[in-house]
């Protein structure tokens, strides 16, 4: 699950920095010298921590500042008071790419989730001659540069007629995240006992129904990553928006805050503004499904 | 389970279907990789038997379980249940159920779906289901579970989860693998029994593998050995423990095992260290004249002496009480047998000590009841019985 762990918030981490030594003391008493060298580890990874939060920082502060006080002197500053000029200011320009990248990205991480299960699951449970072949070929695909296959893939997309709304932009995104998917449920599954998937078999169920009744309902922990990564790339990606959302009005939302924050005279407030709007829903995501990340779900199915 | 009464009076869950025989003709398993895990096994389930499969680890019981399940696919020969070919059938189209080790219940039902799981994929309907489930539960003693998930059952009452979904199919056959391995010892033994019950209720072909040969022969109506994916011998308890037609069977089935010493017959008389003991009547090794290994049951010791019966006087080592018994060890001047297949019959534990025995004398272990009094060091007067004496074949390890 550590691929997971990108899109994590990194805040928490310089409030555990500074609690951790003073609860550790109490607990147990320890050298001087041990002592000064925790205290000194400690406040190297606080002001690390601080130097990789500066544009979080930049970011938010102006974004919420009165859009008078903005300037590039006074960046680091707090303002007097805070305001959301600069969303509102930003949100009629943003909210078709809002809807757009939305409409997109659910779809698109749903789908890819979905088969990259039935693709996990046959590849590690229900295997069939040539599975060994078929799984490096698929994890291939992660390995292909989107501009290799850019050229191709719009002509196809755009011979097809897809490339008029947004379900060629759809479908690109479930392709591309299959080998990811696959790989993330097949993992999961080469985990899970085959006994289980067996008692299944002997129960009567085919490969359909094993995989409905008994692969899926233990599969949460691995949709939750599969889905945070699926639409967080497909949230945040630019380059197949730009070219296989053909008409202005399907724009996805990074294209759109492109067009905002890209211009020459921008005010960098609405700039700001814009961008903590575009990654406000793959945060969402991550905090809705990460509690599914607990593990557990196997509890009591085998001899425990 | 716990309540015997119920299981007694509850109606049999087989619905009066008649039971049908397991056949396995030729059916071989080999393994990419070369291992051959199944070799050319032929056997017989009766009707209705109880059929236990036992041998040390690795030696291919699970394998020709999960031939029958066809969780495995042989690589040659032919699977029958009742009439019906399925060497080559899925094992949803065999109509059989398996106990897991494990128990591989489905975690995310609870026990009333899990139970139900089997009937529900063959489209049973549901109120037929429903009365199957709960019959079921009853006879196992778990209604009052029925909504519960596996994940807040004791590993007792997981068994018994994992038991009642085989039983509440139906199925042709049972197939267990080592269902009561996960289980502490006191709940395997009252487990064992009330298996041996439910299965007399039931008259359910069963076909049930362990590694643990107290178990194949206190449950099994016929036991079957298997060494290196080879049937050794397929019969009744009690003749496995009296007929062993080899040198492994003798080793494997017994507990303490079966004594071995090497042996020389000549003229009618079987010599080891400094004892004779004449053949029994009528033994075809009478006119023999060769080496053999000879085999002594602990119990083919008795402590009385004066009786006409061969003796041998020793120095016991090490005595083991068990309160009512106890079990008297010694060595004798006579070499230790020590051949691969009394190496895979026994335990690591008994194999280690014998590198504690001096000049590789062999070892023998003698069962006496606690009244006999013995003590460590001191010489002790032994009988043997001529009738208890088996003998192998050095070379081939087969009985003579």
């Amino acid at each position: 699950m550590s691929t997971v762990g990108t899109p994590a918030p990194p805040a928490p981490a310089p409030a555990a920095g500074v609690a951790a030594p003073d609860q550790r003391r109490q607990r147990r008493p320890r050298g001087r010298r041990s002592q000064v060298l925790t205290f000194a580890r400690y406040l190297a990874l606080f002001a690390l921590a601080c130097f990789f939060l500066m544009p979080v920082y930049a970011l938010l502060l102006t974004a919420l500042k009165d859009p008078g006080q903005v300037s590039v002197v006074r960046m680091w500053e707090l303002p007097d008071r805070f305001s959301l000029a600069s969303f509102r200011a930003v949100w009629p320009e943003l909210k078709d790419g809002f809807v757009n990248s939305t409409t997109m990205a659910v779809p698109a991480s749903i789908i890819s989730s979905l088969l990259g299960a039935a693709n996990g699951f046959v590849l590690s449970k229900w295997r069939f001659p040539g599975a060994d072949f078929v799984f490096p070929l698929i994890l291939f695909g992660m390995f292909i540069p989107y501009q290799a296959v850019l050229i191709p893939m719009f002509y196809s997309l755009s011979r097809a007629g897809l490339t008029h709304d947004l379900r060629g932009l759809i479908l690109a995104h479930i392709i591309y995240g299959l080998p990811i998917t696959t790989l993330i449920f097949r993992s999961y599954f080469a985990g899970i006992s085959d006994e289980l998937i067996e008692a299944a078999k002997v129960d009567g169920a085919g490969m359909l129904r094993t995989f409905f009744f008994v692969a899926l309902p233990i599969a949460p922990p691995a949709f939750a990553v599969a889905l945070i990564w699926q639409f967080t790339s497909a949230w945040n990606d630019f380059l197949f928006g730009v070219l296989l959302a053909q008409r202005t009005e399907d724009w996805p939302i990074t294209v759109a805050l492109n067009n905002i924050a890209g211009g020459q005279t921008v005010p960098f407030n609405e700039a700001m503004a814009s961008a903590l709007l575009a990654c406000v829903p793959t945060v969402v995501v991550y905090i809705l499904l990460g509690r599914f990340f607990m593990r557990g779900l196997m509890a009591g199915a085998l001899k425990g | 389970m716990t309540d015997t009464n119920s299981l007694q009076e509850a109606p049999a869950a087989s619905g009066g279907r008649q039971p049908v025989g397991i056949r396995l003709e030729g059916v071989t398993k080999r393994f990419r990789g070369g291992v051959v895990a199944a070799d050319a096994i032929d056997l017989e389930v009766r009707p209705g038997e109880f059929m236990a499969l036992v041998g040390p680890s690795g030696c291919g019981k699970s394998t020709v379980l999960r031939l029958i399940a066809g969780l495995e696919e042989a690589t040659d020969g032919r699977i029958y249940i009742g009439d019906r070919e399925v060497t080559y059938r899925l094992p949803q189209e065999r109509d059989v159920a398996m106990v897991f080790q494990s128990y591989a219940l489905y975690p995310r039902m609870s026990v009333r779906r899990n139970l139900g799981f089997g009937l529900r994929m063959r489209r049973t309907r549901r109120d037929e289901r429903d009365r199957r489930v709960h019959e079921v539960a009853d006879i196992l003693g778990l209604e009052h579970l029925l909504d519960r998930r596996p994940s807040a059952l004791s590993g007792g009452q997981r068994q018994r989860v994992a038991m009642g979904r085989a039983i509440v199919r139906e199925p042709q056959a049972f197939l267990m693998d080592e269902p009561l391995s996960n289980l502490d010892a006191k709940l395997r033994v009252s487990m064992r029994s009330q298996l041996s019950l439910l299965h007399q209720r039931l008259g359910t072909t069963t076909v049930y593998v362990t590694h643990d040969q107290v178990e194949a022969m206190t449950l099994g109506q016929r036991v079957a050995v298997l060494r290196d994916g080879v049937l050794q011998q397929c019969d009744t308890p009690q003749r496995l423990f009296h007929e062993p037609v080899n040198l492994f069977v003798a080793a494997f089935i017994g507990s303490p095992s079966m004594n071995f010493v090497k042996a020389t017959v000549e003229g009618g008389t079987v010599r080891f260290a400094d004892v004779r003991v004449p053949l029994p009547k009528g033994s075809p090794l009478a006119s023999a004249d060769r080496r053999v290994i000879l085999g002594v049951r602990p119990t083919g010791f008795s402590a009385g002496t004066g009786n006409g019966r061969p003796e041998i006087t020793l120095r016991p080592e090490i005595v083991e009480e068990l309160g009512d018994e106890r079990y008297v060890i010694f060595d004798i001047d006579a070499p230790r047998v020590d051949t691969d297949a009394t190496r895979a019959a026994v335990d690591a534990e008994t194999a280690d000590d014998a590198l504690l025995v001096p000049d590789e004398r062999a070892r023998i272990t003698v069962r006496l009841p606690g009244d006999v009094p013995v003590s460590i060091g001191e010489p002790l007067t032994l009988s043997i019985a001529p009738d208890k004496l088996y003998f192998f074949d050095p070379e081939t390890g087969s009985a003579l």
